[in-house]
């Protein structure tokens, strides 16, 4: 059996095994020209909560690439929404209330929604190209936070508020760490278990057992290493273990809900038929401009989220917060696997695109490379990587 | 006498400054298959998007069991039990067979979500029907011979009980096989009660199977017959002249 059926068989994705295998060689190579300090438990703690911020938005932007449009706002409205964040927590609502921070988040991020539904709509129900509206967008909302406070930075923020950014504090320790892994551990199995029980009762030949094996293998071995790791990684003058940084454990939720909400539901159905055929999706009765609204909304809420996670990172809000970080989102969501053309993407792909890229960045940092150099290499990493996967879907096409 | 299944009066669409199609009134009555005829450009596909929803008439009437109704969007016309196989499929390319065979009318388990195993085995059961050796129903289309492709559109405008059937072009792509399984699948439904409009090129199909023919040119009918009673001949002066010999 050829090695391309075996993993038809297996139902692996040979996209996201190439940049698994990538990701395994770009870590093994960071790790010897950096003496062991790339893989130490503290540097790989720090890569995942640096991965988070442009994660949690790559996820959504595979759902805005995938049905063929393209946000270009996403950090001037992470930057916008941060802001207000920061302004209601410290200015409008009265300091020194529990409620404060939980209704300042929940309003961030009804606002992030809410402007994303805007654009959205400008683009499903008025027919402006995406990215001409959100290219507006990318300048509205820059300037918007600078209105917010006429430039000013502001803080304090609340100190719970500030444990979503993953500080010293942010994190949920060892004990919480190995329940939640374990707990993702039975999850995962008991997901596959109903998989089989399902194909089998709808007649289908379930995943071959050693497939099935290998896969379950390969996800307990990932959570656990993960958990051991985040556990290994020591708070400062002590032998107390971290454990998972809140931004990452946000970061894995959001990933989850995303794939579900692609994989299991009929609008995430619906926006990869649109990409596919949106000529098609419409004669099939699909609602394509609601779908569209749809998809900007999510984009713009976890755009909000992120910026959370970037205004209690930095302990304040600042109006230049997310500069930039469009270009690292849709990086990431490219480098994942998912195709400018639309109707091809994955939510697992654009993590591990995000987690390429701050690998790579870390790294270089760890390197001592200048910024300068980093953004150039950076760049031609992205060409290469679009440049490599639309040559293999060439060739296999093409056999 | 029986009000016709659906009925066009006066139909007319335009695209800019364009009659596609103009004044064409055409009955089709349960258990009755209708082939439409015409050179190409001659406006079939665009009356029969007419009536399945795809595009919005400018002018005239459509009527259902004598009813007139509004039919703006594909949802409205699958609401009266209009499917429509469409000449250019209509497939999203990227996903599998059973994802597009219920594209918009996803079986979904108690909670709510999609259950794809449910839709691959019931898609399996209607596509194996027309076509015995097909059996993956989740590789994207895009991966599909023409062929197959087609059984695959054809399988999605049959399995949801439809009243009326709109089959523009359904054998175009199909070996002599598979179009001799489309053609008793015809008839089987019109014995079933269906009306079904059928648009083609050949000829030899329409007489074998339908009962009456439209011919269209131009944009405007320019006869309907019954089968019986007309020479291919006939239609074909029909077809190339555009006015009504026979
Ligand atoms: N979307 C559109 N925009 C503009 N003009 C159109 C459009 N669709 C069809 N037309 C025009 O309307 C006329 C009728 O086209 P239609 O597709 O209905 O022909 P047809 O009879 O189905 O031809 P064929 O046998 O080639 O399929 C043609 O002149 C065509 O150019
Ligand atoms: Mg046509």
């Amino acid at each position: 059996m050829s090695l391309a059926q075996r993993l038809r068989e297996a139902e692996l994705d040979p996209r996201l095994l190439g940049m698994g295998i990538a990701l395994v060689a770009i870590w093994t190579v960071l790790d010897a020209t950096t003496g062991g300090v790339f893989l130490s438990a503290r540097n790989l703690y720090n890569l995942a909560v640096q991965s988070s911020v442009v994660g949690i938005m790559a996820t959504g932007m595979v759902f805005v690439i995938v049905a063929r449009h393209i946000d270009l706002s996403v950090g001037s409205v992470l930057g916008f929404t941060g802001m207000a964040m920061a302004v209601m927590q410290t200015e409008w609502l009265p300091a020194d209330a529990g409620w404060n921070w939980p209704v300042s988040l929940a309003a961030g991020i009804a606002l992030g929604t809410a402007i994303g539904a805007w654009q959205g709509w400008w683009v499903a129900y008025r027919g402006v190209p995406a990215f001409v509206v959100t290219l507006a967008g990318l300048l509205m909302f820059r300037g918007g936070a600078y209105l917010l406070t006429d430039g000013r930075t502001v803080a304090p923020l609340h100190a719970t508020f500030q444990l979503i950014g993953g500080g010293l504090e942010g994190s949920i320790g060892t004990t919480w760490s190995f329940l939640l892994g374990g707990l993702a551990i039975l999850a995962t199995l008991a997901s596959r278990a109903l998989r089989r029980r399902s194909r089998r009762r709808h007649g289908f030949a379930p995943l071959p057992l050693w497939a099935e094996v290998g896969r379950c293998a390969v996800a307990v071995a990932i959570i656990a290493g993960f958990v051991m790791v985040m556990n290994a990684y020591t708070r400062p003058r002590s032998e107390v273990g971290r454990g998972v940084p809140i931004p990452v454990l946000i970061l894995i939720a959001t990933a989850l809900a995303m794939t579900l909400l692609s994989r299991t539901t009929r609008f995430g159905r619906y926006v990869f038929a649109m990409g596919g055929n949106p000529e098609a999706a419409a004669l099939s009765g699909v609602d394509v401009k609601r779908v569209t609204v749809g998809v900007f909304a999510w984009m713009g809420g976890l755009a909000a989220l992120a910026g959370a996670v970037t205004t209690a990172r930095l302990a304040a809000g600042t109006n230049s917060m997310g500069t930039l970080a469009e270009l690292s989102t849709i990086a990431a969501a490219v480098i994942g696997g998912t195709s400018l053309a639309g109707g091809v993407g994955s939510v697992p792909g654009a993590i591990l695109g995000a987690v390429i890229m701050q690998s790579l960045e870390n790294g270089m940092v760890l390197l001592g490379v200048s910024s300068a150099l980093r953004q150039v290499l950076i760049g031609a990493v992205l060409i290469g990587a679009v440049w490599l996967d639309s040559a293999m879907r060439r060739r296999r096409t093409s056999t | 006498m029986t009000a016709p299944l659906v009925e066009l009066r006066g139909v007319e669409k335009r695209f800019g400054g364009v009659y596609a199609v103009t004044g064409v009134g055409l009955a089709l009555y349960a258990g009755e298959v209708v082939g439409v005829l015409g050179h190409n450009g001659a406006g079939k596909s665009t009356l029969m998007k007419v009536l399945s929803g795809a595009l919005p008439l400018d002018a005239g009437e459509i009527r259902i069991d004598g009813r007139p109704v509004s039919i703006q969007s594909p949802r409205d016309a699958r609401r009266h039990g209009i499917e429509t196989l469409y000449q250019t499929l209509a497939l999203a390319e990227n996903l599998g067979a059973a994802a597009n065979l219920f594209l918009g009318r996803e079986i979904v388990t108690r909670l709510g979500t999609l259950d794809d195993h449910a839709m691959e085995r019931a898609a399996l059961e209607v596509i194996r029907r027309l076509s015995p050796h097909f059996d993956d129903v989740r590789t994207p289309v895009q991966n599909l011979s023409g062929g197959q492709r087609q059984m695959v559109a054809i399988a999605r405008a049959i399995h949801f009980d439809a009243r009326v059937l709109i089959m523009d072009e359904p054998t175009a792509a199909l070996g002599p096989a598979e179009s001799g399984a489309v053609g008793a699948l015809i008839a089987r439904l019109k014995a079933e009660g269906l009306g079904i409009f059928l648009v083609s090129h050949d000829l030899h199909d329409v007489f074998e199977i339908s009962d009456r023919v439209a011919v269209l040119a131009n944009g405007r009918l320019v006869g309907v017959r019954n089968t019986s009673e007309v020479t291919r001949e006939q239609v074909l002066e029909m077809i190339i002249g555009g006015a009504d010999s026979a």
